[in-house]
């Protein structure tokens, strides 16, 4: 059983991360040549890591499996990032950030990571604006700043409705000198297979040559994955088509543990399913809810006819309208949080009321704003939205409601990971989305591009060189050696073995299954029940996968449907585990809602006696159950308390 | 819908590609482009033969990996439309639909409709950027920028790299490309110190990279998914004279 040693630094929490960096180890310039990092991914938190590390004199390699570094999933998040400046004079603070977030994260989340987060997120502003992100100014020529949910000021920073672009694009121009001047080499269209572990340390990575299908090696003194998340799970999700957890799940059969896999994000305001064929799904803004008001049809006729085409919503009379929302929740109304949202939506799905072709929808209607506003305003404000909207859907949303539907947008589990963003894995470290660590179970809006710049730019650079310090003796390593050769011979038995499988059912066609059993048991809603018939649903299509999947084409050349089945495999794991954590933890809390576990209003019921831990999952054996080990989240600077929007 | 696609199929960048037909039957007009070629690609998967490669991603219309050439034009007939949010609907039953990849020099194939973009990060590597190191930046507030050049700064940096005025140019140009990156920077004090060294270095590498020469017809213009305008390449050509004249 693996110990969890976060490495808390002790003292008061506001002096931690000072005192941290007052006592690491730090390694001396001529020494910094000497050592190698791989850093796998080039979203926010990869692209800021290689780069920061290259500008201080390490040897990086850095891969991505998309073309050109610049189109990392990071691109395209919307609304914005937080930053604890206070430019707008509101109250703001880095303990409010530090507090909101804790609180946002319904109070599973790591005291000292979530304030070191707050801490540095000035600096990100300070460093995006010099690399020339243009952000969105006032008249005055200074710095705009909107606001988001669950603060109660005014801390996002933001480019239009495209912050993540212009973030990466910043982090990219940085990553681009640091690839022409030498100290990072860039590895596109390559991605991680496995992890090489030498006498326990990492020690680097298994890669397939997208173009080729050529299988490589690479040593680094120390491997960082900036993975990402894993969303696609679920198959339907705002992640990209690409988007992967292989990398972490890898790591993970490596030793590594994972923290909270259950803790998954749905983002209530999303482009519906509209058949069969849909690939993926559009997030519309949350924004949107500020003067939108959503509904469904009172009477289950109404629903019906709509759904058959019969009625349109303008047909439905105000008396006949069910603004759910406001009915169940009348303090915070259309505004509560994201998860509330997403729930009470299902909910009258469930029940009959859904509105499109589907039956998977409810209306996000803003004719009473119109009517209040103008419509001009309502262009100025949501403009970019509404013609995306329409883009997509072929309907016009000032003359008809929205409609909308909960999806898959974020995971707050990843890879376990200590104060230094270290895994249990020594060597191996986990930036951004890919790690589990300051999120809690439920990340707030515009704080995912903060927490991936800060790990990259502000945190890691200097935390991995405590780890460093102690390698400058440590060569670098022959990839002829025994533990190199021999992960690569299992990485290309595991491809060799789905190729000559030779079934009869696409890979997507397992995807699409395993995420529809994701979705309806380990989605939005769970129960005991639920997610027993899920683990045995997802072990069916597991073992189907592996006698039936069918991969045409060549292994040496680009192979779509190999790169899928190899994605797919993992997925299918990290399914299993992630029903198997939501099982295991009795309570209902953020995005994790268990139905035995609520109030008698249908509100998540946390249970701090019993479940106020971090889940850390480690993998044993392939025919053993994964052991689970706990980290206890002690809260020494706040007070717990139940949230409460009612 | 029932429609007849003419597909451009490549083993690999040295073997020589051509046209094969295939026909796809009750296509959603709800569905975007790249779904009826998943939905054609599940296909070719049962009747075993190879799927069709394409680049894409995000299918957000943001990360500009997807470019299809579609009846002769980049992205297809809509405008201000990357691939993936094109939707069927701009099409009819019965239509046949022809799809190529990017076709210019600088843009090789790789397979089927992917193409080798790498020579635009040469590019942006060969000066893109603001020659910052991570930390010991002024507070972001201690340089005020007007608003409109902020703004206008933002406009060109929506660029998404798809590489579709390339596509649709016919010197294969980057112009519109490189000016984007150029006249974002050229605009912001931050990046204004180094706006002449870095339009010579990156007009240097456009040409080294084999991207033909501007002759502004503004087809780029025209196509850009993100609405870039030329105005940018003017921009970019005043940069580029000055560092010359002060050669």
């Amino acid at each position: 059983m693996s110990k969890l040693e976060s490495k808390i630094p002790k003292g008061d929490l506001a002096k931690k991360w000072t005192n941290y960096k007052a006592e690491q180890k730090l390694v001396n310039p001529a020494n910094k040549r000497k050592l190698d990092i791989i850093v796998v991914g080039t979203g926010l938190a990869g692209a800021s890591a290689a780069a920061s590390l290259g500008e201080l004199g390490f040897n990086v390699k850095s891969f991505c499996y998309q073309d050109s570094p610049r189109r990392a999933h990071s691109i395209a998040a919307q609304g914005g990032i937080n930053a604890a400046k206070n430019y707008p004079n509101d109250g703001d603070s880095v303990y409010r950030l530090f507090y909101d977030t804790i609180k946002g994260g319904d109070y599973r989340a790591r005291e000292a990571n979530v304030y070191r987060l707050a801490e540095v997120s000035s600096n990100i502003i300070d460093q995006c604006v010099a690399q020339g992100v243009p952000f969105a100014r006032e008249y005055g020529g200074l710095l705009s700043n909107r606001s988001f949910g669950g603060a109660q000021v005014s801390r996002t920073f933001y480019a239009r409705g495209q912050t993540g672009q212009q973030l990466l694009l910043g982090a990219y121009g940085a990553l681009n000198r640091q690839i022409a001047a030498g100290s990072v080499k860039m590895y596109p269209r390559t991605e991680m297979i496995d992890l090489v572990l030498v006498e326990g340390k990492a020690r680097g990575i298994v890669t397939r040559n997208l173009i080729t299908g050529e299988i490589d090696t690479h040593f680094g003194h120390a491997v960082v994955l900036a993975t990402g998340g894993y969303g696609n799970v679920f198959f339907l999700s705002t992640n990209a088509m690409g988007s992967n957890a292989s990398a972490a799940w890898r790591a993970y059969k490596r030793g590594a543990n994972f923290g909270n896999p259950c803790f998954v994000q749905i983002h209530p305001t999303c482009i519906p399913v509209h058949g069969e064929y849909q690939s993926k799904l559009t997030l519309m803004s949350e924004s949107l809810r500020n003067d939108g008001r959503i509904w469904v049809p009172k009477l289950k006729e109404d629903a019906e006819k709509i759904r058959k085409g019969e009625l349109n919503p303008g047909d439905i009379s105000e008396e006949n309208r069910d603004y759910y929302l406001e009915r169940r929740y009348p303090a915070f109304g259309n505004l509560v949080p994201r998860d509330v949202a997403s729930r009470a939506a299902k909910e009258r799905c469930d029940a009959g009321y859904g509105v499109g072709s589907t039956g998977l929808a409810v209306y996000l209607d803003f004719k009473s704003s119109i009517e209040r506003l103008g419509e001009d305003k309502i262009r100025e404000r949501y403009g970019n939205l509404f013609q995306m909207y329409e883009k997509i859907t072929d309907e016009d949303p000032y003359k008809t409601p929205m409609m909308i539907y909960p999806a898959i947008h974020y995971t707050m589990g990843g890879l376990w990971v200590d104060y230094e963003l270290q895994t249990t894995i020594p060597g191996l470290f986990a930036i951004g989305e890919a790690n589990f660590s300051d999120h809690g179970a439920n990340r707030l809006g515009a704080s995912a591009l903060m927490q991936g710049l800060a790990d990259g730019y502000f945190v890691l650079p200097y935390t991995i060189q405590n780890y460093l310090a102690d390698e400058i003796h440590t060569p670098r390593m022959d990839i002829n050696q025994k533990e190199f050769i021999q992960t690569t011979q299992e990485a290309k038995e595991k491809l060799e073995k789905l190729l000559s499988i030779k079934g009869k059912q696409s890979v997507d066609s397992f995807h699409k299954r395993l995420g529809k059993i994701m979705w309806d048991y380990v989605g939005m809603s769970r129960s005991k029940e639920g997610l027993l018939f899920a683990l045995e649903e997802i072990k069916k299509i597991k073992q189907e996968f592996w006698s039936d999947v069918r991969i045409p084409g060549d292994p040496a050349s680009v192979n779509v449907e190999l790169e899928k089945a190899n994605r797919v495999a993992d997925f299918i794991e990290l399914g299993e585990l992630m029903a198997l954590d939501a099982l295991e933890r009795e309570e209902s809390c953020g995005g994790h809602f268990r139905e035995e576990f609520q109030t008698p209003e249908g509100e998540a019921l946390r249970n701090d006696q019993d479940f106020k831990f971090v889940s850390a999952w480690e993998f044993k054996d392939e025919n053993e159950p994964p052991i689970l080990n706990k980290e206890s989240l002690d809260y020494e600077f706040i007070e717990i308390k139940q949230r409460n929007y009612k | 819908m029932d429609l007849t696609l003419k597909v451009w199929r490549q083993k690999d960048a040295s073997s020589k590609g051509k046209f094969e037909t295939y026909s796809i039957s009750d296509v959603s007009k709800d569905s975007s482009f790249l779904e009826m070629l998943d939905v054609l690609n599940e296909q070719l998967i049962r009747e075993n033969i190879e799927p069709i490669a394409f680049d894409h991603d995000c299918r957000e219309g943001i990360c500009g990996s997807c470019g299809l050439f579609i009846n002769g034009r980049a992205h297809g007939p809509d405008y201000e439309t990357t691939t993936c949010q094109l939707h069927m609907r701009k099409f009819k039953h019965g239509d046949t639909i022809v799809i190529e990849p990017w076709r210019a020099k600088a843009f090789p194939v790789i397979k089927d409709l992917m193409v080798d973009r790498s020579a635009f990060d040469k590019i942006l590597q060969s000066g893109g950027f603001v020659s910052v190191n991570t930390g010991g930046v002024p507070d972001a507030n201690a340089i005020p920028i007007p608003k409109e050049a902020a703004d206008e700064a933002m406009d060109a940096a929506t660029c998404i790299g798809c590489g579709a005025c390339v596509a649709t140019c016919k010197n294969a140009s980057a112009m519109l490309f490189v000016s984007a990156k150029v006249s974002q920077l050229a605009l912001l004090p931050q990046g204004k110190l180094e706006a002449q060294r870095r339009a010579k270095s990156m007009v240097a590498k456009m040409d080294e990279l084999g991207f033909g020469n501007c002759s502004n017809t503004g087809a780029c213009e025209v196509e850009c998914p993100k609405g870039i305008s030329i105005a940018h390449i003017a921009r970019f050509n005043r940069e580029f004279l000055k560092a010359k004249i002060n050669d």
